[in-house]
């Protein structure tokens, strides 16, 4: 698979796809999209860094072990998710929204960090999984 | 903060399967936190459960939606019981496996996924919503399907096929049926559902409807026809987790039969004969096969299948002396089997051998520890003052007086059995002089072990055995509290107003 086209193809993509990932995430707040396609997509851009640059290289540009996402990512969720309990009382996982509308992001709440949580989750999985699987062929 | 004490159980176990997962590599800093977390734990229970039971039922609704759109999360004290329950079996588990389990298998994430489980459960316990049931099953399949597998022995893998065929069948049953009363009454809160089922005009689908639940719970709790995924699975993985199973899992399925058929479905006459015909079963079938394994951790999954027999035939009489009798057997069942298996785990570490017939000579060498394991072997048998003597006593009166003298023989036949089986064991692995056994090289020998490793395996089994004698000698608390349970249960208005607040 390492063909020149597809290396520098690749280079491009990532940070392409990377960013579409995360305008899914944020997108998801009215429209289709969300965490969990965010997500995907994002992992997605790492697979095919992987399939063009071995996975060492990606290794490397990831820094940290892909399976640190998903203890990150249930931490920020399960925060979001008490926070109503401890600034206003109110019940496990009401939502909590910022009064102003922010340009981009849009109406800021505790549900976009639920949402970031499931982003990092679902992009820590799925790369446990897949590098786990090509490691062993 | 206080009326948020609901979920409590739930964060506190979320929290701790995160926490471990960041610690996910260090093994001794992971058997601390989940030590002092389920102490933690079991304090939290145990303040939700006075506090249930001095102001009655406490509900939230997640995400502050109005009943019935939100999922409401509702502590009775039947709940509230089971989450107690679950936090003392989860403490003794937890210390036990901190003892007992190997390095090798701990560093493939078994505590965070152990804290995954007890949130499973506590979650099946606690939710008000239908769908959100099935939600928190599928948490336990997934958590239990890892917790058999980790290890990766034969053995193993061969049990868990089995045990996952048949419980994602379950599932798919439980989510059809969810779909059907969704589809017919257009709710998931049960507590909304109660009013809806009753006013449905086609009651023959109501009825299968019924029969579907019964069916996916019925795997779940291994009653008759459908329990060979039990003991093909529970004897493959370490003792740590067979006692969480044994203790806890089949018992999820017993909780949510009561809870649908006291609070959604009317019993009718039907489904009372189908219930009683299949706890008589179960008694029969699971005491029979208890009698003829030599394993020693088969011999106990036999006995969980019998014992479930008694909770069905207390629900299948429907009066509320049976559903108290039932419900005292399942706080007394819960400690018991959890205890059992444990003992099961500290006998072959120090003997590495499973087989009855090849053991022996137990009292001799270690008589104290053999006069700790009659506690539980013996509440097992239920010989009085013991825990196992006071449910069937009200599970006979009630046979009694709603005229099941099939269902008193099935209750006498099994608890004779059970006697056999548990004299037969003590028998033979307490008293007998055995044959000697070859030493097995590299295997963790109990008397290899450290003080620390010793204490952290035999601490749960003291611990649940004092559980036991109280159930047993304080039987009167408990049958008040199964009383107030069972009524609670039989008269549900008090359920449905606490979750809808008319």
């Amino acid at each position: 698979m390492k063909t020149i086209i597809i290396r520098t193809a690749s280079n491009y993509m990532l940070p392409l796809l990377l960013v579409f990932s995360v305008f899914i995430l944020l997108r998801g707040h009215y429209l289709p999209g969300g965490g969990f396609v965010g997500g995907l997509i994002a992992s997605i851009a790492f697979v095919l860094h992987a399939f063009a640059n071995g996975l060492g290289d990606t290794r490397k540009l990831l820094h940290f072990h892909p399976g640190f996402l998903m203890p990150t990512g249930l931490a920020l969720a399960f925060l979001s998710g008490i926070s109503p309990l401890v600034f206003t009382g109110e019940p496990f996982m009401t939502g909590l929204w910022y009064p102003e509308h922010l340009p981009i992001v849009g109406n800021l709440g505790s549900a976009l960090f639920f949402d970031i949580g499931v982003y990092l989750v679902v992009q820590g999985v799925t790369l446990t999984i897949i590098f786990t699987i090509s490691e062993s062929t | 903060m206080m009326p948020q004490l609901v979920i409590y159980p739930l964060i506190v176990q979320m929290l701790l399967a995160i926490v471990l997962m960041f610690v996910w590599s260090k093994i001794s800093w992971q058997r601390t936190i989940s030590i002092v977390g389920s102490i933690l734990n079991l304090g939290i229970a145990v303040w939700l459960f006075i506090s249930v039971w001095q102001h009655g039922s406490h509900t939230i609704q997640a995400g502050n939606w109005e009943p019935p759109f939100g999922i409401t999360f509702v502590a009775d004290t039947f709940a509230a019981t089971m989450v107690m329950l679950t936090a003392i079996a989860g403490l003794a588990v937890s210390s036990f496996s901190a003892g007992s389990v190997i390095p090798a298998r701990l560093k493939f994430g078994f505590f965070p996924i152990f804290h995954f489980l007890l949130l499973g459960l506590n979650g099946a316990f606690l939710t008000g919503d239908i769908f959100n049931l099935y939600v928190w099953f599928e948490i336990i399949i997934i958590t239990s399907f890892v917790l058999l597998t980790i290890g990766g022995e034969k053995a193993q893998l061969e049990g868990a096929v089995k045990y996952f065929t048949l419980n994602i069948l379950a599932s798919i049953i439980f989510l059809t049926a969810i779909a059907v009363l969704y589809g017919l009454t257009g709710s998931l809160n049960m507590a909304d559902l109660a009013a809806k089922v009753a006013a449905v005009e086609n009651r023959t689908l109501v009825q299968v409807n019924a029969l579907l639940f019964l069916v996916g719970f019925g795997i779940k709790s291994a009653v008759f026809p459908l329990y060979f995924w039990l003991p093909a699975s529970y004897h493959t993985p370490p003792s740590a987790v067979s006692a969480i199973f044994g203790g806890l899992l089949t018992k999820v399925g017993v909780y949510a039969l009561m809870r649908v058929f006291t609070l959604i479905f009317e019993v009718d006459p039907f489904l009372e004969n189908v219930l009683i015909a299949v706890a008589v079963l179960t008694l029969f079938s699971g005491a029979v096969g208890a009698i003829v394994q030599k394993n020693i951790r088969k011999i106990f999954s036999y006995l969980v299948i019998c014992h479930i027999g008694y909770m069905i035939a207390g629900l299948g009489m429907m009066t509320e002396v049976a559903i108290a009798g039932a419900v005292f057997y399942l706080i007394h069942d819960i400690t018991v089997k959890t205890n059992l298996f444990m003992m099961s785990g500290v006998i072959y570490k120090i003997k590495a051998n499973h087989n009855i017939k090849k053991l022996g000579d137990f009292y001799a060498d270690y008589p104290k520890m053999s006069l700790l394991f009659a506690i539980p072997l013996f509440s097992l048998v239920g010989i009085p003052p013991l825990s196992g003597f006071w449910p069937k006593l009200s599970l006979i009166g009630a046979g009694w007086s709603t005229e099941n003298y099939m269902l008193i023989g099935g209750i006498l036949f099994a608890s004779f059995i059970t006697l056999i089986v548990i004299v037969k064991l003590w028998g033979e692995v307490f008293w007998k002089t055995g044959e000697k056994l070859p030493e097995t090289r590299n295997f963790p020998y109990f008397n290899k072990l450290t003080g620390l490793k010793k204490t952290q395996m035999m601490a749960p089994i003291i611990f649940l055995s004092i559980v036991s004698l109280y159930i047993g000698f304080g039987a009167g608390n408990i049958q008040a509290l199964s009383e107030r349970i069972a009524f609670e249960l039989m008269d549900n208005q008090e359920y449905i107003n606490a979750v809808l607040r008319k």
